[in-house]
């Protein structure tokens, strides 16, 4: 063994004696105050370290979130549309299911569905315009309804449309029964779209709630359709008749889908009214 | 020949009207857009076929409306007659010229259907038809007027290519 290979012998034992007794605690406070830096160094060291990780990486992360932020949105706002659908289907097939449930109570009417399609183009008048016509047997004069009640009467006719006048009409009129007073009275639309009660006796009690049918007088409707409820009642001394405000049972500004009488057929009684004196 | 845009062109204003701008209401009063239209037309300066649009107009509109044909007849035309004076009188300020015809027409046209309905039967009061009907109506007339006149100016310089016309 040469002088050399002798002095890292001991150089590596003097070192590895250290380290034997430096693990077996006997160098104390030295010991701990060198790890302590040591350790600061390193906290340091790391800390520095995922600051430029954080720095390179951070971008790349952003731009996969906004991908990925971007892949939700389309697809809430699919998914939103599809629950929009649905929604409309529901209360479709809610409002389908209800006339259907009307129809079959009332057996003894034949009924054809149609959807409102338009309404008259000018704002006096109180018409909608349905997607059934001639083709389907809709004739002039048949009573249309909903679940709710009356809607009106086909008025003009054409092949695959027809033109229904609403009882808000303002030259529209309808023979009508109090049912909790059992009278007559004539339901009048108007050009504001509000359903009045004329001609009732002053004889009889109205309350507001009464409900207001059709009498199936004058042969224009088939009796016992609802049309609405009293709201208010006006009687004068000084009248010959009280009149009321109607609340319709129809919500006729939501007019979707109604449903026209097909096997009712209007009676023109005009041959039968009095001529005027000359 | 361009002019035949006025088949679709007036049929889809009804069908707007029929179905989207009459559920745009305003107490009970909306908008009238085939009067709007044929109002705009007519003012602008190279259109020679104010007269056959209204004609039209009032064809269609009486094949949908259940208003007496007279009311559209007498409505529609005095527009154009109102627009035709007012375009030569007016023509440096188009648009007070819209917004006169459009104020004027629509306060004619309502007084003749107010009184052929009421020469036909039809129960109306005043009071209701100018608070309820007229004067919204008048206003949705005005606020609609801008926009459809900007769209027939574009459609006459369409329809009466300057090259064509000199």
């Amino acid at each position: 063994m040469n002088s050399r290979s002798l002095q890292t012998a001991i150089i590596f034992l003097v070192v590895g004696g250290i380290f034997v007794l430096a693990l077996g605690g006997f160098f104390g406070s030295a010991s701990r105050q060198f790890d302590s830096a040591l350790i600061e160094v390193q906290t340091y060291i790391a800390s520095r370290f995922l600051g430029i990780q954080d720095f390179f990486t951070a971008p790349r992360d952003i731009v996969s979130l906004r991908n990925r932020n971007a892949d939700l949105e389309t697809q809430v706002s699919q998914l939103q549309a599809q629950v929009i659908e649905l929604q409309q289907l529901t209360s479709e097939t809610e409002r389908l299911a209800a006339l259907v449930d009307f129809a079959s109570s009332k057996a003894e009417n034949t009924y054809k569905a149609a959807a409102v399609i338009g309404r008259d183009p000018s704002p006096f008048l109180h018409y909608i315009i349905i997607n059934r016509g001639s083709n389907s047997k809709i004739r002039r004069g048949m009573p249309v309804v909903t679940n709710q009640g009356l809607v009106g009467r086909v008025d003009a006719v054409i092949a695959d449309a027809a033109r229904v006048q609403l009882i808000t009409d303002p030259a529209s009129a309808v023979n009508s029964i109090l049912q909790n007073a059992d009278t007559n009275a004539m339901t009048l639309g108007s050009v504001t779209g509000d359903v009045s009660l004329d001609l009732i006796s002053q004889d009889v009690s109205v309350e507001s709630g009464d409900l207001v049918l059709t009498s199936g007088l004058g042969g224009g409707y088939p009796s016992d359709i609802i049309i609405g409820q009293v709201v208010t009642v006006r009687r004068l001394e000084f009248e010959l008749f009280q009149q009321a405000t109607l609340q319709p049972a129809v919500d006729f500004s939501r007019l979707s889908i109604v449903l026209v009488i097909t096997n009712f057929r209007s009676v023109d009684i005009s041959p039968l009214e009095p001529l005027p004196l000359p | 020949m361009r002019n035949l845009v006025a088949f679709p062109l007036l049929g889809l204003a009804i069908i707007l009207q029929s179905s989207v701008v009459s559920q745009i209401k305003l107490l009970s009063g909306y908008a009238d857009l085939p009067l709007i239209m044929l109002a705009s037309w007519a003012l602008q300066e190279r259109v020679k076929s104010a007269w056959h649009w209204a004609i039209l107009g009032c064809a269609m509109l009486a094949f949908v409306s259940s208003m007496p044909w007279p009311v559209l007849v007498i409505g529609y035309l005095g527009v154009i007659f109102m627009a035709q004076i007012l375009q030569k009188r007016v023509w440096q300020a188009p648009l007070l010229a819209m917004f006169s015809v459009t104020f004027i027409g629509t306060l004619f046209t309502h007084f003749v259907a107010f009184i052929v309905l009421l020469v036909l039967g039809t129960p109306l009061a005043f009071g209701d038809v100018a608070g309820s009907i007229t004067l919204p109506s008048l206003l949705l007339n005005m606020l609609f007027s801008i926009p459809v006149y900007a769209f027939m100016r574009d459609l006459a310089r369409w329809v009466y290519p300057v090259e064509e016309f000199e």
